[in-house]
């Protein structure tokens, strides 16, 4: 394989991962802006989906458009299930009982996963087959432009949702100020449990993309969710065009870290990549400093 | 005032000195090994969490650190055991140093956050540098401690030996906690603002209470590897980080003794419950919530309550 053809498999793969860590990095913005909190089980919602999907397909024999739809429901469903007994209840909560709370929800939904599927693998079928197509030497998976698709259609709707329709104007006016958003007659506890929907539904359906080309097992989420989290990060928190640029960053940056320095250490390229951005500029790529310095991180 | 301040910790020892003679079950020796140790992580993670009130997802990287330290020098290069413990207690300590560099000047959600990264960055390490640590399938044949020509080989001996230790660590905390130290850590976890005000440098002050607690934790993980004479990467995952943040907010963050009894709870809890093994994550995750939720200050202070209003209503009704 000449070196240009490496590059462009290096390349097509890495945007593909990266689109994951940019759903995953989304779903993080979501509940950042509504709430402040960091959902430590975003990465359980990817898993999730994933196996709901692989549930739904092989025990019910559901064709796909009907069981994409449903799984990713279903996950929203817990989602917002999780936000009404566990984030609901507590008045004003500190940050440490916050991460604490979302922390033990996503240690019970992997125990659940265990419970319900076991500790196997499992696999989906391709989207649309899999014989690749081939660009300069390279071969790239009908599934790879699936998951980009899937990326696009997400941004598009998160777009017309935030700009055009009145939930989403008022969730970005809670992210602004959520007292003023209440004197204004916005409901935000309701917003709160919307964005935590929303984040599950938009988690599962990255995890369907993501399941027929690495396959799914109960303890895949939380280093999903890490990364989706460096992404978020890199891009700025709460900011949804950071979280995409940079999950295709990091998704790219670790493929080519595979291929050309070490396969092994490759799921520490990311990690390596958050410390460092924590430590010199915590407000990420495309964020402001000046607003970052407001946050209560 | 000192005497009567250190009277439950002698007490604990003297009953724990007699414990041994009374059990002749080998089986509940080596559970209160186990508990002896991870008192001593929770002791640690307690000074950090409870009463700095900075949180660390990452401290089961430095108990594996600790455990790899001195079974790889001990096992692999014949380094007699106290030399390796201090290279073990120093390794830590310079790798906490740097990573509490980085993580402290982050709060809450980063921190918590900067720290998952960090342990999972050494879990990686400890994986893939399969020459030098064994990799997945962990290192075996990790000698038992040998101090001066004594040889801890038995349960019943090391027993004495973690509890010894344990007790050490008891006196040495409770003195951090009731000195200038200790009032400037608890000020920390009102306010850090305030605390500057008051002429507390935060950041170092963060710094040096996470080193030591990364130290209590080498510690254990060097006791955990010479008990087992087995350590694998295993011990540094994100899930020992949540089980020890666990039997601390159970027991009590912020109170001592919070931490031995959480150490206590949840290291019986599987031995009592045979199916617990399938259940492990849930009942974890379950206990977590619900602790959380409803006692935030765990069983101690839940305890300390229902003391103060059973006293009240006998001394109401009296």
């Amino acid at each position: 394989m000449s070196l240009l053809s490496q590059i462009i498999q290096f390349l097509f793969t890495g945007l593909t991962i990266g689109s994951i860590y940019a759903m995953v990095g989304l779903g993080f913005n979501i509940i950042y802006n509504a709430t402040g909190i960091i959902n430590f089980a975003q990465g359980e919602f990817v898993m999730l989906g994933g196996m709901v999907m692989v549930w739904l397909t092989t025990a019910f024999n559901l064709p796909l458009p009907a069981g994409f739809l449903l799984s990713v429901l279903i996950v929203t469903c817990i989602g917002a299930a999780f936000e009404r007994l566990a984030i609901f209840p507590l008045k004003k909560p500190p940050v440490l009982i916050l991460i604490i709370i979302t922390l033990a929800g996503s240690i019970i939904f992997k125990g659940a996963a265990m419970l319900l599927w076991g500790k196997q693998t499992y696999s989906l079928p391709h989207f649309s087959g899999e014989e690749p197509l081939h660009l300069l030497g390279a071969t790239i998976l009908p599934q790879a432009l699936w998951i980009i698709g899937i990326l696009m259609a997400v941004v598009a709707l998160l777009a017309f949702f935030f700009n055009f329709t009145i939930p989403g104007k008022a969730m970005r006016a809670c992210s602004v100020n959520p007292v003023a958003a209440s004197l204004v007659g916005i409901n935000v506890k309701r917003i709160v449990l919307l964005s935590f929907a929303m984040s599950a539904g938009i988690g599962a359906a990255a995890g369907i993309a993501f399941t027929p080309i690495v396959l799914m097992e109960f303890d895949r989420g939380a280093l999903l969710g890490l990364k989706g989290f460096c992404a978020a990060v890199l891009g700025g928190l709460g900011n949804g065009t950071g979280a995409v640029i940079a999950g295709l960053l990091i998704g790219v940056l670790e493929s080519f870290g595979a291929g050309f320095i070490s396969s092994e250490y490759k799921d520490a390229i990311a990690l390596g990549v958050l410390l460092i951005v924590l430590l010199v500029r915590p407000s990420g790529l495309m964020g402001s400093r000046e607003a970052a310095r407001l946050k209560e991180f | 005032m000192a005497f009567r301040r250190h009277l439950p910790i002698m007490l604990f020892g003297c009953a724990a000195a007699v414990l041994p003679l009374a059990l002749k079950d080998p089986y509940y020796l080596g559970i209160l090994v186990f508990i002896g140790i991870f008192s001593i992580a929770t002791m640690g993670l307690n000074l950090l969490m409870g009463y700095a009130g900075q949180i660390s997802l990452g401290h089961a990287a430095f108990y594996a650190l600790g455990a790899y330290a001195t079974g790889i020098l001990t096992a692999k290069y014949n380094v007699h055991f106290l030399p390796a413990l201090a290279a073990a207690i120093i390794v830590t300590a310079g790798i906490a140093y740097v990573i509490g560099m980085a993580c402290l000047r982050l709060k809450g959600h980063y921190l918590a956050v900067a720290t998952l990264a960090a342990g999972e960055i050494v879990f990686i390490c400890l994986n893939a540098s399969v020459g030098f640590t064994g990799g997945p399938s962990g290192l075996a044949g990790i000698p038992s401690i040998e101090i001066g020509g004594f040889s801890f080989d038995s349960d019943f001996k090391f027993y004495y030996l973690v509890w010894a230790v344990f007790i050490l660590l008891f006196i040495l905390t409770a003195n951090i906690i009731n000195s200038r130290t200790g009032r400037a850590l608890r000020c920390l976890h009102s306010s850090e603002v305030a605390a500057a005000a008051m002429g507390i440098n935060v950041t170092t002050l963060k710094v040096q209470i996470f080193v030591l607690s990364a130290v209590y934790a080498a510690l254990a993980g060097v006791l955990y590897g010479h008990s087992v004479t087995f350590i694998s990467p295993q011990a540094s995952d994100l899930m020992f980080s949540v089980k020890l943040l666990t039997m601390i907010v159970v027991g009590g963050m912020g109170h001592l003794w919070g931490g031995v009894l959480g150490a206590a709870l949840l290291t019986l809890l599987p031995e009592a419950l045979s199916a617990f093994h399938d259940y492990e994550l849930i009942i974890y995750g379950s206990i977590l919530l619900v602790i959380v939720m409803f006692l935030p200050g765990g069983l101690m202070r839940g305890f300390e309550t229902l003391y103060v209003t059973i006293l009240k209503k006998v001394r109401g009704r009296g």
